[in-house]
């Protein structure tokens, strides 16, 4: 396994800063070594697990479990539906008591849909069924991934299984593992490499089956020299090429972009993904989780949250997804006086959450409790003086000044030429800015709102081709009725002909009741089968939504048979007096 | 001189006949000026322009009959697009057509409901499903907001409801510069 060629390998190509530098970035202070001078711990269970459907990018996974089941850890509550989504299962072992909206982690600070699960302290795992992955196709992995709910851990939440597929049109040459960890106070990646190497190098492994890819390359900042070590020692004992290499620490070298350029020189253009020039980035916390996944049958269930900031005791936590905030913040020690604000992510990117009475989901990287000695409150805000340094500070290389001009003035059409979506909402801009503008928030602005205005014309092009549809539909229904007329007129005339004939054959007036019977049978039949006719061409979702009011129906007419049964059922009077009210409505609104 | 003549007779005889070869070969179908009126307006189909449906007032717009700020569901940013497209002036809405309203849905309460069809035969995207004198139902996913099935309701069971906002359709607000920072920390301080 650990041949001498390896050896010779490793020596010809040792742990190396590399030469490319990020462009722009700012560094502000670290704030790290608070929460990484313990251990991780693993939090205890919680009495009651709250778990969003929404805790990754894409659509919202399909429920499978009633209230009242119980369930054990590792189930499938949620399953992924549509090409981007990810499974949601239970963390612990209980009973679902509620699948209700509650409060998640957004910053829009609405509810959303979840599902309660009241603990039993068991912690019974369902049968795990580890696999042994390396005899397996690439294809057949993806599509249990599927069931896995492993999304990407760095904050971002999209679903892993699209990463990993490649298409042959693009193939990747190199696996990227993304250590560098570049936001301040964040930890958490930071001790699973010190203490976790190993299994993010088993889970590597498993990527790099996955993606068929020869190359791997770790990047970690220079402000993490345990992790370091123990990523250099673990990839060495890999029977696989990797290698390490150490970036200057700047934010955001963590970017996934910004990392590819650091570590390969390669630069992707803004209009192409990563996989477009041959290269894929996976964040360390997700490669455990894959290892996890495959080499034991463990699904998503928990993950590493940094609790720092205004708290007694900082620290980083292994938490099962759903448990409550509150449950973090008090195993850290509470929170020290004059903390007002809890903020999820980092301070460059992250948001204030709308309360603490909210759960851990699986894009809960770090929870920072902010008091104002730590974040002072933002100065007023001044005009622009065009000073550039925000563009010098972009490490995408945009205009912000200009940008904020467009956003500022609403005027998205503008901003988007200005490659608005380019734009990482990274901060350094808000971060340099000496007039305190908070640019960043303009750009989140104008980006809500060039999504929403996408929406609506894609709706609208839907009503324009459905109402185009529809005049068509009533143009030929109109030429077919006259059609009919034009036919039954010829046909009555001939009828009349031969009636005379008929009427001569007296004899059988019982062939005509029993015409007369088939003919009611029929138009019976007839109704019966009635269809709408308008859902022709529906797509597949809305046929979905069709069959959901159909099966509505059914039971409203369940309801009103059996409320028949009954004497003076309300719902069928309500039908009964039907044709008197329209009466009364008609001469209403004359 | 005179080769220099007819250097640019012929020259002037290649162009013409290249100039009115392309005018015959890429001849462009339909009239794009309605087309492109057409996407800018919202397709509601509603009616309130006071033309039949989007495609009838961008026809209109067009052709000079109407105005450019008669359309209620597309807003002051729909009239400024248009004004922007045929090189007007922008006017403000002309609210005799209407008001702009938040994007509502139209709802059917399926137990009053008598299956009479009329506003099948009201909507103008077919967004309403259901046969004679069976229940009906709105797929909200395609129902405009249009109002236009709620009038011909025989038994008033049409109701419209604004679209709620959720996670998925939430918007960031525009920025607001704090102007007092201590009103906003009583704010916060009350979520503890
Ligand atoms: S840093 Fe601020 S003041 Fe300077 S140009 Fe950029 S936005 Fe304007
Ligand atoms: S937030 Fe956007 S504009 Fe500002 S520095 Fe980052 S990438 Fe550039
Ligand atoms: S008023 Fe209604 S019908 Fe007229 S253009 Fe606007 S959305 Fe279309
Ligand atoms: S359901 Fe009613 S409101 Fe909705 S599009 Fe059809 S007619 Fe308009």
């Amino acid at each position: 396994m650990f041949s001498l060629n390896r050896i010779v390998d490793l020596i010809k190509q040792p742990v190396h800063r590399t030469e490319v530098h990020l462009r722009g970035g700012v560094h502000p202070d670290e704030h790290k070594h608070e929460s990484t001078q313990q251990p991780i711990m693993s939090l205890p269970i919680p009495h009651q697990i709250v778990l969003p459907l929404r805790q990754h990018v894409g659509h919202l996974p399909k429920l499978l479990v009633k209230v009242g089941e119980r369930v054990k850890k590792g189930q499938l509550l949620a399953e992924a539906e549509g090409s981007i989504s990810a499974a949601i299962h239970a963390t612990t072992s209980g009973t679902v008591i509620a699948v209700q909206d509650s409060l998640i982690p957004h910053p829009s600070g609405l509810p959303d849909q979840c599902i309660v699960i009241a603990a039993d302290g068991l912690d019974e795992w369902v049968d795990l069924h580890p696999m042994d992955w390396r005899q397996q196709s690439p294809a057949s992995l993806i599509e249990h991934l599927r069931l896995s709910g492993i999304v990407g851990m760095g904050g971002a939440a999209f679903p892993t299984q699209v990463k990993l597929r490649t298409t042959p049109k693009s193939p990747v040459h190199t696996l990227i593992v993304n250590g560098a960890e570049c936001e301040p106070y964040i930890t958490c990646d930071d001790m699973l490499m010190r203490e976790r190497a190993t299994q993010i190098i088993q889970g590597l492994a498993i990527a790099r089956h996955i993606m068929g890819v020869e190359n791997c390359i770790i990047g970690i900042e220079d402000n993490k020299p345990e992790a370091l070590q123990a990523m250099t020692e673990a990839a060495a004992k890999a029977d696989f090429a990797v290698q390490v290499k150490v970036v200057a620490t700047m934010y955001p070298s963590g970017d996934a972009r910004q990392l590819i350029r650091l570590l390969t020189g390669i630069e992707v253009p803004n209009d192409k993904r990563s996989t477009d020039v041959g290269l894929q980035c996976f964040n360390v916390a997700t490669l455990l989780a894959l290892h996890r996944y495959f080499d034991f049958g463990e699904p998503a269930v928990s993950r590493i949250v940094t609790m720092t900031g205004r708290v007694n005791e900082p620290r980083n936590y292994e938490v099962l997804f759903g448990t409550p905030m509150t449950d973090l913040i008090a195993a850290s020690g509470g929170a020290l006086s004059g903390v007002d604000d809890y903020i999820m992510g980092g301070p460059m990117m992250g948001f204030s959450l709308p309360s603490i009475h909210v759960p851990v989901t699986k894009a809960s990287n770090c929870i920072i409790a902010s008091a104002p000695d730590l974040f002072p409150p933002a100065a007023e805000a001044m005009p622009c003086i065009r000073c550039a340094r925000c563009a010098d500070a972009c490490p995408v290389q945009l205009q912000p000044q200009e940008l904020y001009w467009f956003a500022k003035s609403e005027n998205i059409e503008k901003a988007r030429e200005y490659h608005l979506f380019d734009c990482i909402e990274c901060g350094c801009c808000s971060y340099v800015c000496p007039s305190n503008i908070p640019l960043v928030q303009y750009y989140r602005f104008a980006k809500s709102e060039a999504i929403a205005q996408d929406r609506a014309k894609e709706a609208a092009n839907v009503a324009r081709e459905r109402n185009e549809f529809r005049l068509m539909r009533i143009d030929r229904e109109k030429q077919e009725r006259a059609q009919r007329h034009a036919q039954k007129a010829l046909g009555s005339k001939d009828s009349s002909e031969q009636a005379p004939a008929a009427a001569t054959n007296t004899e059988d007036a019982a062939s005509k009741q029993a015409a007369i019977q088939a003919a009611i049978e029929r138009a019976k039949a007839q109704k019966a089968q009635m269809k709408p006719k308008n859902v022709e061409d529906a797509p597949t979702q809305v046929k979905a939504e069709i069959a959901e009011i159909d099966a509505r129906r059914e039971q409203a007419k369940q309801a009103v048979t059996q409320s028949q049964a009954q004497p003076a059922a309300q719902q069928a009077s309500l039908f009964d007096q039907a044709p008197a009210s329209s009466d009364a409505n008609s001469a209403d609104k004359d | 001189m005179l080769t220099a003549i007819w250097v640019m007779i012929g020259l002037a005889l290649a162009l013409g006949l290249l100039l009115g070869y392309s005018s015959v070969k890429f001849k462009v179908e339909g009239d794009p000026l309605v087309d492109r009126i057409d996407a800018i307006l919202p397709q509601t189909q509603c009616g309130q322009c006071g033309f039949p449906g989007c495609k009838p007032y961008a026809t209109a717009i067009a052709s000079g009959e109407a105005d450019i700020n008669q359309c209620p569901p597309g807003g002051d940013a729909g009239v400024r697009a248009l004004a922007d497209l045929l090189g007007v002036e922008y006017k403000p809405l002309n609210t005799e057509h209407g008001e702009p309203k938040p994007k509502s849905v139209a709802v059917i309460d399926e137990n009053v409901c008598i299956g009479c069809t009329l506003c099948i035969q009201a909507c103008p995207v077919d967004a309403i499903l259901g046969a004679a004198k069976h229940m009906h139902t709105v797929i909200a996913s395609e129902c405009t907001g249009c109002e236009l099935c709620i009038a011909p309701c025989p038994v008033d069971c049409i109701t419209m409801e604004p679209v709620k906002e959720s996670p998925d359709n939430w918007k960031w607000r525009y920025p607001v510069i704090r102007i007092q920072p201590v009103a906003e920390h009583t704010t916060t301080n009350s979520i503890h």
